[in-house]
């Protein structure tokens, strides 16, 4: 926290820096339409939140993709627990998980378009977009864990429980909170691009392809505006839930 | 007892269920086995009681008890520090003390005392002792005088053969 109040001047002098010079570009350029201020954007914000649609559309969004980023992090995990017991498992996986990270993501809203409905699918990305990232990282913490550790464990015959809370939690909590830390920018990122191909009712996506077909660029310039400051909360938040989630599982709780 | 890379531990890791053996069987009768290996293979993230609570079957005061059998040990000073802490010698007998708390009715020792001086050594090896009157020890050691002051019956172990 500190740390973080230390840098805080030079964070704000960064972010004075670009909005200056973008301020300045939108003056050279001179039209709205192409390049709106960062005044102008903010007023667009402020009177976009000011309405029960932005609210409306900015939790539906932000459901679709914890949805997604949820169901891609419990299948992760449970994945990555199946292919480190069985060989086997992970000759399959491995090539799908391959691909399915280097798919461009488009493809994949364009095929799943075929099949989801549109509601859906925004969620559907993002889990696609996160599930390999969780499953490669919590795999890597997994066969990570300390062969001596485990040896121990099974010299003492502890039960599967304490091996599972001492050794095997604080050996793969890193590289989960690693994965999440990766994937969940992406996700949302993803979610969002989904959100604008599909476009479900109420969502960030629908009024950013309308804004851009109207050519409501300040509009446009304000809910992407939303997208980054709600991407930076969300993965705050819920990396923060990680770290309590991480500190309760190897910390001093009861024994098993 | 036998020089280094014939085998000791190899043997060891067997009875402890850890290795196969190329040939044959062991029977094991023992219930409640424990080790002391080469190295002192403590949780990282965990401090030196804890460690030692590990082994302990739940109870109203598993703390109390596994700072206790750091004490006896001598450790009971480091008993909140954690295993990077600690010295080489000392996360020795928090892995002793871990072992002693989980009373094991057979104690497997692969030279647990390096790095302990002459006279905590032969103090620990009290502890050990009278810690476990009815436990078999098996110790593998290159030191006579060790597995002298445990009592143990020395057998002399090389490739693979015991020389009684």
């Amino acid at each position: 926290m500190k740390a973080r109040l230390r840098k805080l001047p030079t964070t704000l002098a960064v972010l004075l820096f670009w909005t200056a010079l973008w301020a300045l570009l939108a003056r050279l350029v001179g039209q709205e339409l192409l390049l709106p201020s960062p005044l102008r954007v903010l007023e667009e914000l402020f009177s976009m939140a000011g309405t029960e649609a932005f609210w409306l559309a900015t939790s539906r969004s932000i459901l679709r993709v914890l949805a997604g980023l949820l169901s891609a992090t419990v299948l992760g995990v449970l994945l990555a627990a199946l292919t480190e017991y069985s060989a086997l498992a992970r000759q399959l996986l491995s090539p799908v998980m391959t691909l399915v990270k280097s798919t461009p993501v488009a493809s994949f809203i364009i095929l799943a378009l075929l099949w989801l409905g549109r509601d859906i699918l925004p969620a559907f990305i993002t889990a696609l977009m996160v599930l390999p990232v969780v499953w490669a990282n919590v795999s890597a913490g997994l066969s990570g864990r300390d062969r001596q550790l485990l040896e121990l464990a099974r010299v003492y015959r502890l039960p599967r429980r304490r091996v599972l809370r001492r050794i095997t939690l604080p050996s793969v909590l890193p590289h989960f909170r690693a994965a999440l830390r990766s994937s969940l920018g992406m996700g949302w990122k993803a979610g969002i691009a989904a959100e604008v191909l599909t476009v479900p009712p109420h969502s960030i996506g629908k009024n950013i392809f309308e804004a851009k077909l109207y050519l409501e660029t300040p509009e446009l310039f304000a809910w992407t505006l939303t997208v980054i400051l709600l991407s930076l909360v969300i993965e705050r938040i819920l990396l923060r839930l990680v770290e309590r989630i991480g500190q309760k599982g190897g910390g001093e709780a009861a024994e098993a | 007892m036998g020089p280094s890379g014939c085998g000791k531990t190899t043997l060891l890791r067997v009875i402890l269920g850890l290795q196969r053996p190329d040939s044959g069987a062991i029977g094991n009768r023992f219930v409640r086995p424990a080790a002391v290996f080469q190295e002192p293979r403590l949780l990282p993230w965990r401090r030196a009681w804890e460690n030692v609570n590990l082994v302990l079957s739940d109870g109203p005061d598993t703390e109390g008890e596994a700072r206790a059998w750091l004490d006896r040990l001598e450790v009971g000073e480091a008993a909140e520090l954690y295993p990077a802490e600690l010295s080489g010698g000392m996360q020795q007998r928090v892995s002793l003390a871990r072992a002693l708390a989980a009373a094991p009715d057979l104690l497997v020792l692969d030279e647990p005392f390096k790095g302990l001086d002459e006279a905590l050594c032969e103090r620990v090896i009290t502890t050990v002792s009278r810690a476990l009157p009815e436990a078999a020890i098996l110790l593998a050691t290159h030191s006579e005088a060790e597995a002298a002051a445990l009592g143990c019956r020395i057998l002399r172990y090389d490739k693979g053969r015991f020389d009684v």
